[in-house]
């Protein structure tokens, strides 16, 4: 990337099962304040995009689901907590990793030096399935009733039939991270659990069960980037963008064969090329992959080229993608463990900031030079975004 | 700094309350389809797609992704931004910075709405905090009687003359075939005796239900002088926002209130060398969902005094032959398809400086121009467009 773009600061709050206790604008505002404090940055009133004043925000990008808070116009909610007042706000209405691409082309415009951004959801306060189920087509998807869930069903048996992968490959993907997330001391507690507890567990739509599905979480994430010039006085470790990009799938599943993921490929392809990676499983020191259902870490992993198709089976296996592994994948525990949804791809990205600065504590890979980061929004992953992150 | 971003192709559909002859996606792929003719361009040649509107008035969820395939977006890069009213600017934002940043050569940028398969001002009112909102909740035209009342007591200005606004819009409606509300008026006297809505705005004084989308094509400053002879370059663009619930969001009643109107044009003024905006800029498509909020933001964009609005209204200044043209494509007040309707402000603004506008074109010969959009809780987004850089 010609403008080099540098993330200088992450913070996330605790992912909790239920936040009842804050409305949405407090809980973002736990993340944005720590971000504030860590850089000494403050929301200045007059803000230019310029050299008018020391190092102030020149604008927040958002990113929310109204369907998800249940209100119109969701920025409404947080944007008195970014800053948003007499400035420059968005909202990208995605999964969050979408919300850092902007807030990037807008450093590498030119037209911005510092950008904050701030995501947030609260599963625990909507309806996941009625909400999901408006996100397909009102005149032949909606009315058969398919939510994210049926596709995922769906999605996981065709390619676990074409590619032989086994219910317990996938098991092992929910004991892998799960374990991984009670190191986090962000992560929100979920058990560890064994592989027969997850293929003893109630089947939610076939082949899924109720321990292959993430659990419900509320929390939030915010981050600061800058130009490389602010990026090295904000912060004396700046962990840089070296490749981004995203891509849309077809809506109509139907139209797809489920066990590809086509949009990935490119999308990772396109990262890859701006980062200079051209043999990601060695390149890469780890991985953070969004993961609704166990079935879905193994697929991206094929889409993100880090093995063959139908091989991320025989690696989960192997041992290659735990904490200690050649590969470490979800190191954080994913959103297997507990992230919301939305605020997912940025909870990736935060986790690979942490583990290129070293701070990532118990979950550290050790020696982690180069990080990627994967977000994905909709159906069967209908848009799928990926970043890579370096520490030079 | 980054490439310069120029508009390079323009579409729209024909706007209308009811397009139950297509489905959503029918609907866009019109706008976006119009767009491509307009540059000569193929699916393609655009990199990337960045979409606009607001769910909850369809209750569809991730509309971006569900149109993929009549947006041209399937297999490549794009997003979608919702920020209530503005959104359809907020998205030419993001277009702009995308281009500008070197990630993309050409980026296809869309507003819509189609409001026939959903209620608006149910979800309108479902933007207010559920805490202590709810119960005061109006929609948005008791917001904008409100803003006319306090308008009327503060300047003086007389229902008359929102009603000559009323007729002007009119005038440029008749003369724009893709507008909604065509109604030929005759008289001022059609619009004060349509009947009141909310006190004192009228039945003919706020802004029609529109289905309908718009679709812009934006390229870097290489690709664009080879796509047409005749881009319309993106000078700046400045969004302010402001906090949801201050007292005086519309129509402060203390007149102490710093409306985000004022902020974001004095930033792109500054920024632009603006000194005389009448005399610098040559016409302006701004973003008035009631013929009174016309008045009022002519003030706010400094194209007059304060509370001297309605004197322009008066001298016949802001219509199509006069000094200062506003809205010659008939406004918000004839077509508001919502997140749609400030992209169309961008693209009639675009029109007009490419001399393309055909029968609503001004007569002041155009360089430079305007658009404005309104939304959320007072936001604004102003974007100046220039013909030569």
């Amino acid at each position: 990337m010609s403008e080099r773009v540098g993330i200088v600061a992450v913070a996330q709050t605790k992912y909790s099962a239920d936040r009842a206790d804050v409305n949405e604008g407090e809980l973002v505002y736990e993340a944005v304040k720590q971000v504030l404090q860590e850089t000494g940055l403050k929301f200045a009133k007059d803000v230019t995009g310029g050299d008018a004043l020391n190092f102030g925000i020149d604008a927040s990008v958002t990113c929310s689901q109204d369907h998800w808070d249940g209100r119109t116009i969701s920025n409404c909610n947080v944007m008195s907590y970014v800053g948003g007042h007499h400035s420059d706000e968005d909202k990208v209405a995605e999964d969050s990793l979408n919300a850092v691409f902007t807030a990037c082309a807008r450093i590498m415009s030119g037209h911005q030096d510092v950008v904050l951004v701030a995501t947030h959801c609260k599963e625990s306060q909507a309806d996941k399935w009625g909400i999901e189920n408006t996100a397909l087509d009102p005149v032949f998807l909606r009315v058969l009733g398919l939510d994210f869930l049926s596709g995922a069903a769906m999605q996981a048996r065709r390619y676990m039939y074409k590619y032989g992968i086994t219910a317990e490959q996938c098991a092992r993907v929910v004991v892998k991270n799960r374990a991984n997330g009670l190191k986090n001391p962000l992560g929100q507690g979920t058990p560890a659990v064994t592989v027969a507890d997850v293929l003893g567990s109630q089947v939610l739509a076939s082949p899924i069960r109720q321990l292959d599905m993430k659990p419900a979480s509320d929390g939030a994430c915010a981050m600061i980037l800058a130009t490389e010039k602010k990026a090295k006085k904000l912060c004396a470790r700046p962990i840089w963008i070296k490749g981004v990009s995203n891509c849309y799938e077809t809506h109509y599943l139907g139209d797809r064969d489920l066990a590809e993921c086509d949009a990935l490929v490119k999308a990772a392809k396109k990262a890859y090329s701006m980062a200079g990676i051209t043999d990601p499983d060695r390149q890469l020191s780890l991985a953070e992959i969004s993961e609704e259902y166990s079935y879905q870490e193994l697929l991206w992993m094929e889409g993100l080229g880090l093995c063959g198709r139908g091989e991320a089976g025989r690696l989960i296996e192997s041992g290659t993608t735990q904490l200690g592994g050649k590969l470490p994948v979800n190191p954080s525990g994913g959103m297997l463990a507990g992230n919301p949804t939305v605020v997912a791809g940025m909870a990736r990205i935060a986790e690979g900031v942490l583990q290129l600065r070293g701070e990532a504590g118990e979950r550290q890979v050790r020696g982690a030079k180069t990080a990627l980061a994967h977000g994905f929004t909709g159906v069967c992953g209908a848009l799928q975004g990926v970043m890579i992150l370096g520490k030079a | 700094m980054g490439n310069r971003v120029a508009i390079v192709g323009i579409g729209q559909t024909f706007h209308k309350s009811n397009r139950k002859d297509v489905t959503l996606q029918e609907m866009v792929g019109e706008a976006v389809r119009a767009a491509l003719l307009d540059a000569q361009m193929k699916t393609q040649d655009v990199e990337a797609v960045f979409t606009a509107n607001m769910e909850t008035f369809e209750n569809i969820f991730l509309p971006d992704a569900m149109m993929a395939d009549e947006t041209a977006a399937f297999m490549k890069p794009g997003l979608k931004v919702a920020t209530g009213g503005t959104a359809g600017a907020s998205v030419v934002e993001e277009g702009f910075h995308f281009v500008a940043s070197g990630l993309f050569d050409t980026a296809l940028v869309i507003g819509f709405e189609k409001q026939d398969c959903g209620d608006t001002t149910a979800a309108i009112t479902g933007a207010v905090t559920p805490v202590w909102g709810k119960g005061v909740a109006t929609g948005a035209i008791g917001e904008f009687a409100k803003q006319a009342l306090t308008y009327m007591q503060k300047t003086g200005a007389k229902e008359e003359h929102a009603a000559m606004v009323r007729l002007k819009a009119d005038k440029g409606a008749c003369r724009n075939p893709y507008a909604h509300l065509r109604l030929g008026l005759k008289s001022i006297k059609e619009v004060l005796d349509s009947g009141y809505l909310v006190w004192p705005l009228k039945f003919l004084e706020f802004c029609p239900q529109s289905s309908g989308a718009c679709a812009l094509i934006f390229a870097s400053e290489q690709k664009a002088r080879k796509i047409t002879r005749k881009p319309v370059w993106i000078a700046d663009l400045v969004t302010v926002h402001q906090e949801p619930f201050r007292a005086g969001s519309f129509g402060d009643p203390t007149g102490k209130e710093e409306y985000s109107q004022d902020i974001a044009v004095d930033r792109l003024y500054k920024r632009n060398g603006i000194t005389n905006p009448i005399r610098d800029i040559c016409m302006a498509e701004i973003y008035e969902p009631s013929n009174w909020e016309e008045m009022s933001h002519y003030e706010h964009y400094h194209f007059c005094p304060r509370n001297e609005g309605w004197k322009m209204v008066e001298k016949g200044m802001t219509e199509m032959e006069g000094e200062f043209p506003v809205n010659p494509s008939g406004g918000v007040i004839a077509t508001n398809p919502i997140g749609a309707t400030p992209t169309i402000r961008v693209a009639e603004a675009a029109l007009q400086v490419r001399g393309d506008a055909g029968e609503h074109q001004v007569t002041r010969d155009v360089h430079t121009a305007m658009a404005t959009a309104l939304g959320g809780p007072n936001w604004t987004v102003a974007t100046l467009l220039r013909r030569s850089l």
